[in-house]
């Protein structure tokens, strides 16, 4: 079991993590943050490994994860 | 589940910072953070920023830092360390900052062996003005005092401050590394962390120069700033240790 925390009003929308992530967790949502970015969200949480790609990678620090 | 990866507490908790979407220069100060959480350092962290986009760090950061006048940073750095020899001095700089306006305080420092640590974010042009040439510009990359790209009758060669400064006698470490991929980012922290290790142990002057992108600046998306960097910017600044005595 992991997950991850993504904070929406830190993402910028420059799609690092949804390219990285090896498990095809994360994708741009439809919604917009205060920024006026599309943020990204989980899609498939229950396939996410905790490995942390995808924050070692956001430059925003938008995210945290959970193993 | 327990939490296997923190936000840093070198950045603000409460604040989402100016850079452009993609920009290293986010990834890079979250790194330094992140190396002074693990060695504990936090509270005798000094950073002195150039003047250039990485300004916006200013108000960012959580720790001591200040801003030298453009280019001086190494200078500022010095006088900092000299008075303070048990803070982590550190300067932040682009290649603007460092390479152009500064080259002169850059390499002498470096000939000195400063016990200070440089943390030199080459992205090959200036991006805070507006994308003019920086002496690391590429060939044929275009910027606005340079339509038709860098050419080298014109304009010279592209600088490798690396290299330059591995013919002087007195530092201690230099590498290069990036932040285009996972890997590199974790080489890329391996780095910073060794260079701030050497410093604390007195062995003077170490500098990483991490190759970085400016999307808004080169005209690409974010994702496409990756790509240029493996395929354009590594073949000419290859990635690793340069010095290491
Ligand atoms: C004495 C002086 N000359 C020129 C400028 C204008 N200026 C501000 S930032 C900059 C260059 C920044 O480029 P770089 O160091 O590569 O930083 P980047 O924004 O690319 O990270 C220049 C020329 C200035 N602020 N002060
Ligand atoms: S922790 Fe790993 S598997 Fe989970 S979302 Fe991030 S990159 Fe994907
Ligand atoms: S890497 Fe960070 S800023 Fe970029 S899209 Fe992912 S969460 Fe957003
Ligand atoms: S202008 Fe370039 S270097 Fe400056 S914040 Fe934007 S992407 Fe980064
Ligand atoms: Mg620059």
């Amino acid at each position: 079991m992991a997950k991850v925390e993504i904070r929406s009003e830190s993402c910028k929308s420059c799609q690092y993590c949804v390219k990285f992530c090896p498990k095809g967790v994360l994708a741009v949502g439809d919604k917009v943050n205060a920024k006026g970015y599309e943020y990204v969200v989980p899609v498939k949480m229950d396939a996410c490994i905790g490995c942390s790609i995808c924050a070692r990678m956001c430059p925003d620090a938008a995210i945290e994860v959970y193993k | 589940m327990e939490k296997v990866y923190s936000r840093t507490t070198g950045i603000r908790e409460d604040m989402v910072n100016g850079f452009c979407p993609g920009c290293m220069h986010s990834t890079i100060i979250k790194l330094i953070g992140e190396v002074l959480d693990e060695m504990d350092i936090m509270d005798k962290a000094v950073g002195v920023l150039g003047i250039g986009c990485c300004g916006l760090h200013m108000e960012y950061m959580t720790y001591d830092n200040t801003t030298a006048p453009h280019g001086r940073a190494c200078a500022v750095a010095t006088g900092i360390k000299r008075a303070n020899p048990d803070s982590l001095v550190y300067t932040y700089q682009g290649d603007g900052d460092f390479a152009s306006i500064g080259l002169g305080e850059s390499v002498s420092a470096a000939n000195r062996g400063e016990n200070i640590t440089v943390i030199f974010v080459n992205n090959g042009i200036y991006g805070m003005t507006g994308g003019q040439m920086a002496p690391t510009t590429l060939f044929g990359m275009k910027a606005s005092t340079a339509p038709k790209g860098r050419i080298a009758e014109e304009h010279g060669y592209p600088m490798h401050m690396c290299e330059i400064l591995n013919q002087l006698t007195a530092p201690a470490y230099l590498e290069r590394t990036s932040c285009n991929t996972p890997a590199n980012v974790m080489k890329t922290k391996k780095a910073i962390r060794k260079a701030f290790e050497n410093q604390l142990n007195g062995k003077g002057f170490s500098m990483v120069e991490i190759i970085s992108n400016c999307p808004t600046n080169w005209g690409v998306e974010p994702l496409d700033s990756l790509t240029f960097i493996e395929e354009k910017m590594l073949p000419e600044y290859p990635l690793g240790v340069i010095r290491d005595k």
